[in-house]
């Protein structure tokens, strides 16, 4: 459950609220940062009686009780009064205690409504920790699983239930510690794995266990000093899970000889020699291998493979297969074409071998649907973190059939770089370890049981196990390829080359290095069932695409990708290769390996223009049959070699059906969506439709038409109302006043046809069909969009605003400085977010009631499609849009494709207005950041 | 400075053990062929020779025992890693009893010693890789997955992957430690599949030195002290393509050893003995 929304929000925040009331006497109000003076603790009278005088001057300083803020949250009536005063909203405060690396709690307090960056910014300025990318936050769920906090979540949206605790962790452990630039960094860093070490996540050797000691102690406590420290000094702390005292004897043994040996030191050497543990790093998750798809494990005889108990181990290089402490099979983050997930299961789909034509897909079931997603984002975390030089944009699908979960944080390549520019003096700080290591829990409050020695059970496998363990892998063209530019070197190498370098060299030179060979796609999605005829269209497309890449493979210049691998570590560019070719017969075998968006995009064999069309339409009850859009954007024809479009409607209520076409109730919206595709050509359509009961009132019915650049000026006084203050170019929306809350209902019926001239071979067409379901939809079936309306139905809450988020005014700047690549300029996500933010929120804004997102992409265009209602001030709004980038490297005569759009759209959807055309266009992408 | 994992190749004691009569008729063998005994002695005699004069290690040489026939092949007995040492439960079970005389003399060297006492697993030193880094464990007719489990057990520190073994008895029957990061690997097919399953299994790289025979491709790899990289590798009579490439190695000492007996009942120049590095962890 990540999403709360709607009646549920209601009553769990009350909940939420009892619980505190009754944690809050126990935390530590000293701790308590204090807050700003609008804030105020969300406390029921009881807790606020307990609090103390600090808080009390918080509370001072405002005009509301608690009391008072309850009602007006239960009240839609109080809320609607309250709501145009933006500027005097409250703000909650949560307190939180997070349990630092050092075994002690940090408690301190944030607003309620703040994502999780603010929580980590607040503990990372608590330990003066600059190289904080490494680290993250983590919070047990309700099945007492660590979870990563998001930070670009909601906190409360994330901690659902139970008291806020948190603990402090490196998320990302460096595989070259060295190479931290602080020595506060590796302190902590050190912190972090004696609590591996001693909570046997991290096993080691007795005679690590004494080195690792060792180090500890000198860092701790200095140089052996028998008439300071006493005999037993060392005793009193923890190196091991099972410590005895021989370890401790020879610790101290050690320990002697170590005089003169700095802290910082003692931590570089402690980190030298964890570092080399084979469980270093490796985040390991139970699960169970699904039957066929992994044919060659090593099983005993009798046993099927199906259902094997296994370990997946993430870590910096890539996916670690485990099965009883062995390792049965390893993918680098290279192999890996794409990982995915669906109900229990985690997919991870292989880059074909030298021998293989196809890719193969390996299955493994987890515990539950919760732990699958784990899987997935700590996958798409590490890959993002320890592969890529910047994160990828997150997917722009408004219509979110799939996760749009992506690492946001900065690389390691991005925090190196960072890092260097630390100029501060080495801070001072105090160790002060010791005191956790006599607590018999681990850091993040697991019982010491919880380890690797019992998660990597001992079973009774017969003998004569075995197996052909790599069947399904296969080695990289990679490898071919370094023996093609090797073969010099090889050749010099067997005819005579009596030197060890030349052997060195040979074996180089066909041994198969996996490592840093580049990778593919990997692309994390979230899966969804695409439609039949979608997948139809896929196959053809990704026929196309194939040709097409194979054709262009010689053109010179890189696609967005391939810059970014081409200044990935260790990476030489390889421009020949298209990273990214899917078979199309597992698409449609398994619906749920979907691309997510970006991939095609980065498949792109020349990106030198891009252009990105944005169209809108509008329509209301009252407009009801598609008043002719005003305003396009004029100077539009069409000379598209190839046109194809879709209409998607998309069932929120089961996601999964998305066949379903019935439109339930008569407040039920609907919603079309128009999809133009043309080769090298973008546009975005975005097709409104709000929804009006019986008197509707249609204050607003607006057309709007601008530019891209025109968008910030645009942004509030154009519409209707002045609460309708939309800061972006998503904003313009028609309204229309509904007595009752309507029904969320989409449907999806894709329709595609295409008109293809002979001169052109691309036809593209939504190859990636829409990802699975929404964030929402996954983690908590049961808190889905229909919840929000139904909350809505009860609240009637008004909403003044969509809030469209700063971000969108950035981004569309961003846009408007054409710079951006155009991966960079699919950031419309921002929308979907903010609108998802209010929808469980305890704010003014309007309340999303669904929000999906399709997004499909082939070499050249990248479309999303993406469908918000939301409900403001009882007004129903359904907004479509569409954006369609198109990148190529020929001139385009993007009016007329333009024109061409909006013609189909209203064709398509004649109920419908085109409120507005944003035409983007881009002639030069900026380069990405080299590598250094 | 403690540090582990370091001095690849750094050994200071040698195990090894006399030949029983019975190897000629009784010892186990993957192919039939005659045996003759005088030869293997004297071929181990040399063996014993390079490891003890030429290269100055101190050998403990446990006595033949007529009753076990593969006594000779004392690396299957044992895994000695750092100061840790597991005895093995051998695949094959008229071998079970050469652990015993091998646990007395590595007990005496006062090594750790962790016993496989669980009855479902095999273990036969010769399908244990160690590369310095890892562990890579064949799984054969004689090794199976408990017992790659247990040996993973032993040592904690290291990455222990299994590789399943094709035709050959052992895993080391086709490749073998060359030097820290270098795999010698024989050229057949079996030999250059296995060699990239443990590539894909590893997050370390390693380079290779693939020749021709696969036999061959077993040998014993040392850096010591004042003689630098020692390399024991098979004879140009056995192997002559796969000598001309050891012959490249120039940074090594080599050291062609005969084995042209032994080899008859599938053991190799790793099998004879257990090294051991008394100053391996501080």
């Amino acid at each position: 459950m990540t999403t709360e929304s709607g009646a549920d929000s209601e009553a769990k925040q009350q909940q939420q609220q009892q619980e505190e009331s009754v944690a809050a006497p126990k935390e530590n109000p000293k701790a308590a940062e204090p807050a700003s003076p609008q804030n105020q603790l969300e406390q029921l009278p009881a807790a606020v009686g307990h609090s103390t005088p600090a808080r009390k001057e918080q509370i001072l300083c405002h005009q509301d009780t608690p009391e008072e803020d309850q009602e007006s949250r239960q009240s839609s009536t109080s809320r609607l009064s309250r709501s145009p005063l933006k500027g005097m909203k409250k703000v909650k405060i949560m307190q939180c205690k997070v349990t630092l690396l050092d075994g002690s709690d940090y408690t301190l307090t944030v607003e309620k409504r703040v994502k999780g960056q603010v929580l980590f910014d607040k503990v990372c300025d608590h330990l003066n920790l600059l190289e904080k990318d490494y680290f993250g936050i983590t919070y047990r769920d309700v099945e007492q699983q660590k979870n990563w906090l998001d930070p670009t979540k909601d906190l409360k949206k994330q901690i659902r239930t139970g008291p806020w605790n948190f603990a402090f962790n490196v998320k990302f452990y460096p595989p070259d510690p060295s190479q931290l630039t602080e020595d506060i960094t590796r302190y902590y860093l050190c912190l972090q794995l004696r609590d591996d070490v001693v909570s046997g996540r991290l096993p080691c050797s007795f005679a690590t266990h004494t080195v690792l000691g060792s180090y500890t102690v000198q860092s701790e406590l200095g140089d052996y000093d028998p008439e300071e420290l006493g005999s037993d000094y060392i005793s009193e702390l923890r190196f091991a899970p099972n410590q005895t005292k021989e370890l401790e004897e020879k610790v101290m043994e050690l320990h002697k000889t170590y005089k003169g040996m700095t802290p910082a030191e003692a931590e570089m050497h402690f980190l030298e020699n964890a570092k080399k543990l084979s469980m270093y790093g490796v985040d390991l998750h139970h699960a169970k291998l699904v039957g066929r798809l992994y044919q060659g494990l090593a099983r005993a005889p009798g046993e099927d493979s199906e259902g094997v108990e296994i370990m997946l181990g993430v870590c910096a290089s890539g996916l670690l297969i485990y099965r009883d402490r062995l390792r049965i099979n390893r993918f680098a983050w290279p192999k890996i074409l794409k990982i995915s997930y669906k109900r229990n299961n985690f997919y991870i789909k292989i880059r074909p071998g030298e021998f293989e034509q196809f890719e193969s897909t390996i299955g493994f079931k987890l515990p539950n649907h919760r732990a699958a997603k784990r899987l997935w984002k700590v996958c798409v975390e590490h890959h993002t973190f320890f592969r890529l030089v910047s994160p990828e944009a997150p997917p722009k699908k408004f219509l979110t059939l799939g996760s749009k979960f992506r690492y946001s944080g900065r690389t390691q390549a991005q925090t190196r770089r960072a890092s260097s520019q630390i100029i501060r003096p080495a801070p001072f700080f105090e160790r002060s370890a010791s005191k956790r290591y006599n607590m018999s829990q681990s850091l993040d409050g697991a019982p010491i049981t919880e380890n690797h020695e019992t998660l990597m059970r001992d079973s009774d496998s017969a003998a004569n196990a075995r197996g052909d363990i790599i069947t399904t892998v296969t080695t990289e063209k990679k490898a071919e390829e370094e023996k093609a530019e090797r073969e010099d070197a090889r050749a010099d190498t067997t005819a005579d080359a009596g030197t060890p370098t030349a052997v060195r060299q040979e074996a180089k030179t066909d041994s198969e290095q996996t490592d840093f060979a580049f990778d593919g796609d990997i692309t994390a999605t979230e899966d969804t069932e695409p439609p039949a005829e979608m997948v139809k269209h896929q196959t053809n497309i990704s026929e196309l695409k194939r040709s097409f890449l194979e054709t262009d493979a010689s053109v010179p210049g890189l696609t967005e990708w391939e810059r970014r691998l081409s200044s990935s570590p260790a990476r030489s560019p390889r421009s020949d290769e298209p990273p990214m070719i899917e078979p199309l017969e597992e698409e449609q075998q398994d619906e749920e390996d979907e691309k997510p968006a970006g991939d095609e995009t980065k498949a792109e064999p020349k990106v030198t223009e891009a252009a990105e069309y944005l169209l809108k339409c509008t329509a209301d009850s009252s407009l009801a049959d598609g008043a002719p859009p005003q305003g396009i954007s004029p100077s539009a024809t069409m000379d598209d070699d190839v046109f194809a479009a879709e209409e998607k409607t998309p069932d929120s209520h089961d996601q999964l059906s998305e066949k379903s076409v019935d439109r339930l109730s008569p407040g039920s919206v609907r919603e079309e969506v128009s999809q133009a595709i043309t080769d090298k050509r973008g546009m975005l359509i975005i097709l409104k439709e709000a929804e009006v009961e019986a008197e509707g009132k249609d204050d607003v019915g607006k057309l709007l038409l601008s530019k891209m650049e025109a968008l910030v000026e645009e942004a509030s006084p154009v519409k209707g109302s002045p609460k309708k203050a939309m800061a972006s170019w998503v904003s313009e929306v028609a309204r229309a006043e509904e007595s009752e809350v309507f029904r969320v209902l989409t449907e999806e019926m894709p329709k595609t046809f295409e008109q293809s001239k002979p001169d052109v071979a691309q036809i593209t067409l939504s190859e990636a069909a829409p990802l699975a379901v929404s964030t929402l939809g996954w983690i908590s079936p049961s808190v889905t969009p229909e919840k929000a309306s139904a909350d809505v139905e009860q609240k009637k809450l008004l909403a003044t605003e969509m809030e469209a988020a700063p971000e969108d005014h950035t981004r569309a700047d961003a846009v408007c400085a054409k710079e951006m690549p155009v991966v960079h300029t699919e950031t419309k996500t921002i929308t979907y977010e903010s609108a998802e933010n209010d929808m469980n929120g305890d704010t003014d804004h309007g309340v999303l009631l669904s929000a999906q997102t399709i997004t499909s992409e082939t070499t050249s265009t990248t479309t999303t499609t993406h469908i918000t209602k939301t409900v403001k001030g009882g007004i129903s709004e359904t907004r479509i849009e569409k954006r369609i980038v198109i990148t190529g490297d020929s001139e385009i005569d993007h009016d007329e494709a333009l024109a061409q759009a909006i013609k189909e759209a209203k064709e398509q959807h004649p109920d419908m207005s085109v409120t507005k055309v944003v035409v983007h266009k881009e002639t030069e992408i900026t380069p990405e950041e080299g590598e250094d | 400075m403690a540090g582990l994992m370091a001095g690849f190749g750094c050994y200071t004691h040698a195990i090894v053990r006399g030949i029983p009569t019975s190897l000629a008729k009784e010892s186990l063998r993957t192919c039939q062929a005659e045996v003759d005994l005088s030869k293997a002695q004297r071929e181990h005699d040399a063996y014993v020779h390079i490891l003890r004069t030429t290269l100055g290690l101190e050998v403990v040489e446990l006595p033949a025992e007529e009753t076990l026939p593969d006594c000779v092949f004392v690396e299957d007995a044992a895994v000695v890693c750092g100061d840790t040492a597991l005895i093995t439960r051998p695949g094959a079970e008229s071998r079970r009893r050469e652990t015993e005389a091998m646990k007395g003399a590595l007990k005496d060297l006062n090594l750790n010693i962790v016993e496989m006492t669980d009855e479902n697993a095999t273990l036969d030193g010769g399908d244990v890789l160690f590369t310095g880094r890892e562990f890579f464990v064949g799984l054969s007719k004689r090794t199976n997955q408990r017992g790659a489990e247990i040996l993973a057990d032993a040592f904690k520190d290291y990455a222990v992957s299994t590789v399943p073994v094709m035709e050959k008895l052992h895993l080391k029957s086709l490749c073998s430690m060359g030097g820290p990061g270098l795999i010698v690997i024989g050229s057949s097919e079996p030999a250059q599949k296995t060699l990239k399953i443990m590539q894909q299994m590893s997050d370390h790289r390693y380079d290779k030195l693939t020749v021709p025979d696969d036999l061959a491709a077993n040998c014993i790899y040392m850096n010591l002290p004042d003689k630098g990289q020692v390399l024991l590798h098979c004879t140009a009579e056995e192997y002559p393509e796969s000598v001309k490439v050891f012959d490249k190695l120039n940074d090594y000492k080599l050291f062609p050893v005969s084995n042209s007996e032994k080899v008859k009942v599938d053991g190799a120049l790793t099998c004879c003995s257990v090294l051991i590095n008394k100053k391996s962890g501080n």
